[in-house]
C-alpha cells in the first residue's frame, strides 16, 4: 500500500464518492484495452503532454479529470488519432489497442476511427434527419442489412428512442441541446466500435440530461469501454471506475505542458489519493 | 444586423428643438443621390431597353423568339431562335463543363492541399477570372480554335460522333470553341465560391463524420457537399449569368460572322444573344433591324434578371434554412 | 508485415481496402481538377507573352494606331493607350465616389429596407452584360447627341465599377465596430462628422482595393466601347469630348483582321494590358490583406 502524505489517515474530499458503486474486480481479472506507454504530445514546438503511462481496462469507464490546460482532450484525442487532423501535431512514444500499435505511422487513422469512437463536447449532430444522422454511418461503413433496427437499437441504447421514435424524419437540429448529445452518442455507437470516447460529453448541458447520459453510460458499461474526461469532479466520482488525474508541470522557460500525477480506482483517488496534488485538486484547494 | 439598426436609431432620435444639422443634411442628401442613382440608373436602363424594342415587339410579336435563320433588313424578317439556341447552348455547355472541374479544384484547395499550396494556387485560379474577355478571345481564335480544329474536333467526332453533337467542324471558329472559351471565364467564378463554401463548414460536423471512421472522401460526400448544396447551386448560377452575358469573346471565336443556324451539331459556326447585338454595333439599317437589336437586348436583359434573382433566391433561402448569416 | 496475424481494428465487413481506393482516386482527380485550373493559366498567360514580347518596342507606345492603314505604315497603339487612360481615368473619377457615397447612404443613414431593396438593385445592375449597358447608354447619350464620346464609355464603366465599389466598401463600413460611432457621436459630433473623420478613415485600405480591383474589371472592357467610343481618330488625343481608340477595341479589331502583322499588335496590347491587371490585382489583394491586418489590430 502507498503511504498517504497527509496528517489525518483520510481527506476530506470535496466530492462525495458513490458507494453504490460496485467494486473493481481485481486486476488480473481486467483486460487491458490500451497500453499507453511514454507518450508525449506536441503542437508545432509546444509540448501539450510529457510522459504519459497508464493502462485502460475494458468495460470499465475510465474519467480522466484535471484543471484546464492539462492537456486532457489532447490526449483522448490522441487514442482516436483524431488529433492527426491538427497540423504540426506529433505524438512520441507509444499507444496500444490490444496490443497493436495504433499511434504508428503507417497505421491507417480511418480504422482506428471505426473501432474507437468519439463524442463530441459540443452536440454536433448532421443536418440530416435524426434517422439518417445515426444511418448515414452505417451505410458508409457497410451495415446497410437490417438498418431499421439497428437505429432502432441504437437510439435505444442511448435512451433518446422514445422521444423521437415518432418523427424520425424530422430534422435533428430540432432537438434540444441534451437530446442532441444523445443522438450524438447514438450515432456513435450505432456502429458497433469498442471503445468510446468522450471529451467532456456534458459539459454543454443541463443537470437532467447530463444525468440521462450518465445513466446511459453505466448501462452501456458491459458492452463498451468508455473513456471520459471531465472537468467535472463530482461527474467522475458518480460515473467512473479508474480516474485519472492530470495536472500542470511548468518548465524552466516558462513552457506548461499536461503531466499524469496519479491513476487508481475512483475511490481511491477521491478518498486517500498518494500524491499531494491529487489530494489539492480533489478537495477543491487548487483547481 | 444590430449595426444598422444603432445607425438608424440614433439618426432618428428626437432632437427636441435642435435644429438639424446643416453638414448632416447635405452629406445624407448627397450620398443618398448617389445611392438614388443606382436606382435611376437600372430603372432608366429597364425602360428604354424595352422601349426601344417596342417598334419590333409589336412588329413581330412573340414569332420573333421562334423565327429562325432570319435576319434580313430587306425583306424584313427578323428572328432571334439562333441566338437564343447559341445562348442557351454555350452557356450551359460551359457550365457543364466548368462546374465539376471548378468544384475539384475547389475540394483540392480547402481539404486537400497542403498549406503552402493553398495560397499560391488560390491567387492563381482566381487571376484567370481577372483576364479580360478580348484577351481570352484573342487567344481563343489565335491559339485555341486552330488547335481544336486540327487535334481535337477531328478526334472527339470520331470517338463520339454518333452522338449529333460533335459533327464534323468545318472551322475553328464554332460553338464548341465558345463553349471552351467560356468554360475558362466560368471556372473561376464557381471555383472560388465553392471554396470560401467549403471552408465555411463547421469544423464539428467534419470532426463529427472523420470520428466515425469513415474516410475523407466520404466525409466530403456526406457533409461537405450536402451542407453546401445550395451554396454552390447560387454560384453555378452566377457562373451561368457570366456566360450568358459575354459578347466580345463569343464574337471572336463563336463563328457568328460566318453562319448561325440552330442545328445539333455543336461544331458549327453560330451566334448568341450577346454576340449578336455587340455585332451590329457597325451599325443598323433600318428602325426595324435596330429595333430588333433592343429585341435581343430585352430577352438578354431578362435572361440575365432571372439568372440573379434566382441566384439571390436561393442565396437567401438557404441562409434561412441554416439560421445563420 | 505487421507482427499480428488480423490486427485488433480489422472488421470484416466495411470493404476498408475498397474504401480506400476511393478515397485515393477522388484525392488524384481533385488534385488533377486543380493542376487543368493552374495549367489553363499558365497556357493563356504563356502564349500572351510569348506572341507579345517580341513586339514591345518603343514604336507602341509612340506611334498611333491606324485602322485600315495599308500594310507597311508605321504603327503602334499610342492612341489606344492615351485613349484608354483618359476613359478608365474618368471611369475611375466617377465610379469610386459615386459606389462610396452610394455605400455610406446605406450602412450609415438608410432604413432596413431602403438598403435590402438598393442592395438588391446594386446586385441586378452588377449581372446587367456589358453589352445591354452598351445599347443603353447609346440610346440614352449617343443618339441625343449624335455623338460618340470617350465620356460616355466612361460613364458606362463607372456604371460597371458602382456595384463593385458599393459592394465591398459597404463590407467595410459593417467592420467598423458601432462603439466607435457611438463614441464620437456620445461627444456630441456630428453625425456627418462621424462619418467622414472617424468611421470612413478606417476604410479607405477596403475602398481603395474594391476601386483598384473594379478598375481592373472595366480596364479591359470592350463590350460597350464598341457602342460608344468606336470612331476613334488616328492621332493621340486626351479630349474626352471625341470618340478616343482605346486598347480593348483595338485588340478586337486587330483580331479580326486576316493580316498577321495585325494580330502581333494584337498580342503585344494584350500583354501590355494583362501585366497591368495582374500587378492591380495583385496589389489590390496585397492592400486588401494589409488592411484587413489593421482593422484586425484596431
Amino acid at each position: 500500500m502507498t503511504e498517504i502524505v497527509t496528517e489525518s489517515s483520510s481527506i476530506e474530499p470535496a466530492v462525495r464518492v458513490e458507494t453504490k458503486r460496485q467494486p473493481l474486480p481485481p486486476r488480473e481479472r481486467l483486460e487491458t484495452v490500451f497500453e499507453i506507454s511514454d507518450v508525449d504530445a506536441i503542437y508545432g514546438s509546444k509540448p501539450a503532454l510529457k510522459g504519459v503511462s497508464m493502462e485502460i481496462y475494458k468495460n470499465l469507464v475510465t474519467a480522466i479529470i484535471g484543471p484546464s490546460g492539462c492537456g486532457k482532450s489532447t490526449y483522448i484525442r490522441c487514442l482516436n488519432r483524431m488529433n492527426d487532423l491538427v497540423p504540426g501535431f506529433r505524438q512520441t512514444g507509444t499507444i496500444r489497442y490490444h496490443g497493436y500499435d495504433i499511434s504508428a505511422s503507417d497505421v491507417d487513422p480511418v480504422a482506428v476511427r471505426r473501432t474507437i469512437g468519439m463524442v463530441f463536447q459540443r452536440p454536433n449532430p448532421f443536418p440530416k434527419s435524426i434517422f439518417d444522422n445515426v444511418a448515414w454511418g452505417l451505410k458508409v461503413l457497410g451495415m446497410k442489412d437490417n438498418l431499421h433496427d439497428r437505429v432502432e437499437k441504437a437510439l435505444t441504447q442511448a435512451a433518446i428512442w422514445d422521444e423521437v421514435k415518432d418523427r424520425l424524419k424530422g430534422s435533428a437540429l430540432g432537438l434540444s441541446g441534451g437530446q442532441q448529445q444523445r443522438l450524438c452518442i447514438a450515432r456513435t455507437i450505432a456502429v458497433e466500435p469498442d471503445v468510446v470516447l468522450m471529451d467532456e460529453p456534458a459539459s454543454a448541458l443541463d443537470p437532467i440530461a447530463t444525468q440521462k447520459i450518465e445513466e446511459l453510460m453505466h448501462n452501456l458499461k458491459s458492452e463498451y469501454t468508455f473513456v471520459i474526461v471531465t472537468h467535472n469532479m463530482q461527474q467522475a466520482a458518480r460515473v467512473a471506475d479508474m480516474t485519472a488525474f492530470f495536472s500542470i508541470s511548468r518548465g524552466e522557460e516558462g513552457q506548461r505542458w499536461g503531466e499524469l500525477i496519479e491513476y487508481d480506482a475512483t475511490e481511491k483517488i477521491f478518498t486517500a489519493p498518494s500524491d499531494k496534488r491529487t489530494e489539492d485538486y480533489v478537495t477543491g484547494r487548487f483547481g | 444586423m444590430s449595426t444598422l439598426e444603432t445607425s438608424t436609431e440614433i439618426t432618428r432620435r428626437p432632437f427636441s428643438g435642435r435644429r438639424v444639422r446643416l453638414g448632416d443634411l447635405v452629406l445624407q442628401v448627397v450620398a443618398g443621390s448617389a445611392a438614388l442613382a443606382v436606382v435611376a440608373i437600372v430603372g432608366t436602363l429597364v425602360y428604354k431597353i424595352v422601349d426601344g424594342a417596342r417598334l419590333s415587339m409589336s412588329t413581330f410579336g412573340l414569332g420573333f423568339l421562334i423565327h429562325q435563320n432570319t435576319w434580313d433588313n430587306v425583306g424584313n424578317h427578323f428572328g432571334s431562335l439562333n441566338f437564343i439556341y447559341g445562348t442557351a447552348v454555350t452557356g450551359l455547355g460551359a457550365l457543364l463543363i466548368a462546374t465539376p472541374l471548378a468544384i475539384g479544384i475547389a475540394l483540392y484547395l480547402s481539404e486537400l492541399a497542403p498549406s503552402w499550396i493553398r495560397g499560391p494556387v488560390t491567387a492563381l485560379v482566381e487571376t484567370l477570372a481577372a483576364i479580360p474577355s478580348v484577351i481570352l478571345g484573342l487567344w481563343g481564335l489565335l491559339v485555341l480554335a486552330p488547335f481544336l480544329l486540327s487535334e481535337v474536333d477531328p478526334a472527339l467526332h470520331s470517338a463520339l460522333g454518333f452522338i449529333p453533337l460533335f459533327g464534323p467542324a468545318t472551322e475553328g471558329s464554332n460553338l464548341f470553341t465558345a463553349i471552351i472559351v467560356l468554360t475558362i471565364m466560368v471556372l473561376p467564378i464557381v471555383s472560388s465560391i465553392s471554396r470560401e463554401l467549403f471552408l465555411g463548414v463547421p469544423p464539428e460536423l467534419k470532426e463529427a463524420a472523420l470520428g466515425l471512421g469513415t474516410t475523407r472522401w466520404e466525409m466530403v460526400r456526406g457533409v461537405i457537399l450536402p451542407y453546401s448544396r445550395s451554396g454552390v447551386a447560387a454560384a453555378m448560377i452566377l457562373g451561368l449569368g457570366r456566360a450568358v452575358g459575354e459578347a466580345i469573346a463569343v464574337l471572336l471565336v463563336g463563328g457568328g460572322t460566318i453562319a448561325s443556324a440552330v442545328n445539333s451539331n455543336l461544331m458549327l459556326p453560330g451566334n448568341t444573344l450577346a454576340a449578336k447585338i455587340a455585332s451590329e454595333s457597325q451599325g443598323t439599317s433600318t428602325s426595324f433591324e435596330y429595333s430588333s437589336l433592343f429585341y435581343l437586348g430585352v430577352i438578354l436583359l431578362g435572361l440575365s434578371l432571372v439568372v440573379n434573382l434566382l441566384a439571390q433566391w436561393i442565396i437567401r433561402r438557404s441562409v434561412r434554412k441554416q439560421g445563420f448569416a | 508485415m505487421s507482427a499480428v496475424e488480423v490486427s485488433p481494428l480489422h472488421r470484416p465487413n466495411d470493404r476498408l481496402r475498397r474504401r480506400k481506393v476511393v478515397n485515393r482516386a477522388m484525392e488524384v482527380i481533385a488534385m488533377l481538377a486543380a493542376a487543368i485550373g493552374v495549367a489553363i493559366l499558365f497556357i493563356v498567360v504563356y502564349k500572351i507573352v510569348r506572341n507579345g514580347a517580341g513586339q514591345i518596342n518603343w514604336d507602341l507606345f509612340t506611334k498611333s494606331y491606324i485602322p485600315l492603314a495599308p500594310p507597311g505604315t508605321p504603327e503602334g497603339l499610342a492612341n489606344a493607350f492615351v485613349g484608354t487612360i483618359v476613359i478608365v481615368g474618368f471611369a475611375v473619377a466617377m465610379g469610386i465616389p459615386t459606389g462610396t457615397l452610394a455605400a455610406i447612404y446605406l450602412v450609415e443613414f438608410a432604413p432596413r429596407r431602403v438598403r435590402s431593396f438598393v442592395s438588391l438593385v446594386l446586385d441586378i445592375l452588377q449581372g446587367i452584360p456589358a453589352v445591354v449597358l452598351g445599347i443603353f447608354y447609346y440610346e440614352l447619350l449617343v443618339i441625343t447627341t449624335h455623338q460618340q464620346r470617350a465620356l460616355w464609355g466612361s460613364i458606362a464603366f463607372a456604371t460597371m465599377m458602382l456595384p463593385l465599389v458599393a459592394r465591398s466598401t459597404m463590407e467595410v463600413l459593417l467592420l467598423v465596430p458601432n462603439s466607435l460611432r457611438e463614441a464620437s457621436l456620445g461627444l456630441g459630433v456630428a453625425r456627418w462628422r462621424t462619418t467622414l473623420g472617424i468611421v470612413l478613415p478606417q476604410t479607405v485600405g477596403g475602398i481603395l482595393t474594391g476601386g483598384i480591383l473594379a478598375m481592373s474589371r472595366v480596364a479591359g472592357e470592350a463590350a460597350p466601347l464598341l457602342f460608344l467610343s468606336a470612331l476613334g481618330g488616328n492621332t493621340v488625343d486626351w479630349n474626352p469630348l471625341h470618340p478616343l481608340q482605346n486598347i480593348p477595341l483595338a485588340i478586337f479589331s486587330l483580331t479580326d483582321s486576316p493580316y498577321p502583322d495585325d494580330h502581333a499588335k494584337a498580342w503585344a496590347a494584350a500583354l501590355v494590358i494583362t501585366v497591368f491587371i495582374l500587378l492591380t490585382s495583385l496589389g489590390a489583394r496585397w492592400l486588401a490583406a494589409r488592411s484587413k491586418r489593421k482593422l484586425g489590430r484596431s
